[in-house]
């Protein structure tokens, strides 16, 4: 019977420790962002889709070296290359990126060794069409120079 | 308490639960026969979402597949890369600079924190308290920012290089860690004052769903769920790998077999992860986080090897024969959720339909990572 009305009791008590709790938190700051009205800003090492890094006249760095392409795990790189006329070096002609197979592993990235791709910040990126995830990143670093 | 029920064939009537219930986080389903509200029978359903990890690992090449273990389990995927990793370098002999040891066991815990306080939300909220979800959330939330500061992802983090780490911490790390460690603490108080004294949610899982050891060895169930049967198996102290030698925590284990005691396992966990990140601070060594001499092109020799982590779901085993490629002849993922699942089947039966909903939040299942 005493058991009876312990249990009660400490049962009711548990409630309202538990109420007191989300009572002081009721009074406490807001930490989340109202989203899309209010945006954060990536951090530094943010891993959004791959972009083309340019050079001091505006080319791209790129040399057409082909590791990009080759370590990329699910095959999302096509780019091609020709040498100018009179040229030594390859100049690049195409990038494509087709990011419905992209993970964002950033295995690209870290196999170039002349740094000409780098990780963007968007993550914006929701669309309704297959087309608008086959990335043009030389079209892009055009338009970026205009 | 689960009483007898009286088998009567022609009454009982199937329900589906899934294959999108909101409680089992994922795609799984169960075929439950039901007498009333007890559970005659019970068969889980998986597959829905079958990636075929171990065939990509066959045909992908060593770096090629690193990505792929963080996509088993999304809440605590670093501890399945942490294998993957540990595997392919005691295969090819690699040797790994001490500070990136020390990185990849404070980041595997800061993301066991990570994964626990997800479950111990969805697990609350599994039984109808939806507030401490947003309070986990929150510390998470700390956690998550600290690791995308450092990995530059919040969730499929793919931090580790065999033979290292995709890049050093800074001091901005190591100052939030260490304010982290103080604050969870306090927030750990606030949840066992705000869930675990809770008398709705003691009554609902005191002595429900016991799991004898034999069963649990049956079935080859691990982490929480082996321990909270009181079998005292813990990867990181019964086959230590990586620096786990070098710090001092405690495995707990509770002997009452129930859901209570699988929650009271993963709550202390936390508090045992706290303490290895605040060692492995304090520890921290200097130096390079990728080796000097590392090979161009990862070639295991030919051989059968395997390595076995402790990740926030239990015991994780990676197999791989080596047939001296540059891929894999075979590699096999031993998953934990998997084993601890299958429990499921054969422990629910008898039991009432919102006990065995309450057992299953206590198996912290992660279904992408039982597909595979």
């Amino acid at each position: 019977m005493v058991a009876y009305f312990t249990e009660i009791f400490t049962g009711l008590m548990s409630l309202f420790i538990g109420m007191g709790i989300t009572f002081k938190e009721f009074f406490k700051p807001t930490v989340t962002v109202s989203y899309p009205y209010e945006t954060l800003t990536m951090s530094a090492r943010y891993r959004g889709h791959i972009e083309l890094v340019e050079n001091e006249e505006g080319n791209s760095q790129c040399v057409v070296c082909g590791l990009c392409e080759k370590a990329c795990p699910s095959d999302c790189i096509t780019l091609a290359g020709e040498k100018p006329e009179g040229g030594k070096k390859k100049v690049l002609t195409k990038y494509m990126l087709d990011f419905t197979k992209c993970s964002l592993c950033g295995s690209c990235v870290e196999s170039c060794s002349f740094g000409a791709i780098t990780f963007s910040k968007e993550y914006n990126l929701a669309s309704t069409k297959k087309e608008d995830f086959y990335f043009d990143l030389l079209k892009r670093l055009e338009e970026r120079n205009t | 308490m689960n009483s007898p029920i009286l088998l009567q064939p022609d009454e009982t009537f199937i329900l589906n639960v899934g294959p999108q219930h909101p409680a089992t986080h994922g795609v799984l389903r169960v075929k439950m026969e039901m007498n009333g509200e007890y559970i005659v029978n019970a068969e889980t359903v998986i597959g829905y979402i079958h990636r075929m990890h171990e065939k990509m690992g066959e045909l992908k090449t060593y770096p090629q597949f690193l990505m792929n273990l963080s996509r088993m389990d999304y809440l605590g995927a670093l501890g399945y890369s942490h294998g993957h990793v540990l595997l392919v370098e005691k295969a090819s002999g690699i040797v790994v600079p001490e500070r990136a040891e020390y990185i990849r066991a404070i980041m595997v815990e800061l993301n066991r924190i990570a994964s626990h306080l997800f479950w111990f939300g969805a697990f609350v909220m599994d039984l109808g308290g939806f507030s401490p979800l947003m309070y986990a959330l929150q510390d998470r939330e700390h956690i998550l920012d600290m690791l995308e500061a450092v990995t530059g992802s919040r969730l499929t983090y793919c931090y580790f290089r065999f033979g290292g780490l995709y890049n050093d911490v800074d001091d901005d790390f190591i100052t939030a860690a260490r304010q982290f460690i103080p604050r969870m603490r306090k927030s750990m108080k606030k949840y066992h004052k705000l869930v675990t004294g809770n008398i709705i949610f003691r009554k609902r899982l005191e002595g429900i769903a016991p799991l004898s050891k034999e069963m649990c060895r049956k079935y080859g169930a691990s982490s929480a769920v082996a321990r909270g049967s009181g079998i005292n198996f813990d990867v990181r102290k019964n086959e230590p790998y990586s620096v786990y030698p070098e710090f001092d925590f405690d495995v707990p284990v509770y002997h009452e077999c129930d859901s209570l005691a699988r929650y009271m396992v993963r709550m202390d966990e936390i508090e045992q992860s706290l303490r290895i990140v605040e060692q492995g601070l304090d520890k921290l060594p200097g130096g390079p986080i990728m080796p000097d001499k590392k090979p161009k092109l990862i070639k295991p020799p030919v051989g059968d090897y395997y390595q076995a982590v402790e990740t926030a779901r239990g015991s994780f085993g990676i197999r791989l024969v080596s047939d001296g490629g540059k891929n894999p002849y075979r590699l096999k993922l031993r998953s934990p959720t998997y084993s601890n699942m299958h429990l499921f089947d054969e422990a629910c039966r008898g039991m009432m339909i919102m006990d065995a909903l309450a057992f299953m939040g206590s198996l912290d299942l992660v279904i992408p990572e039982i597909d595979r």
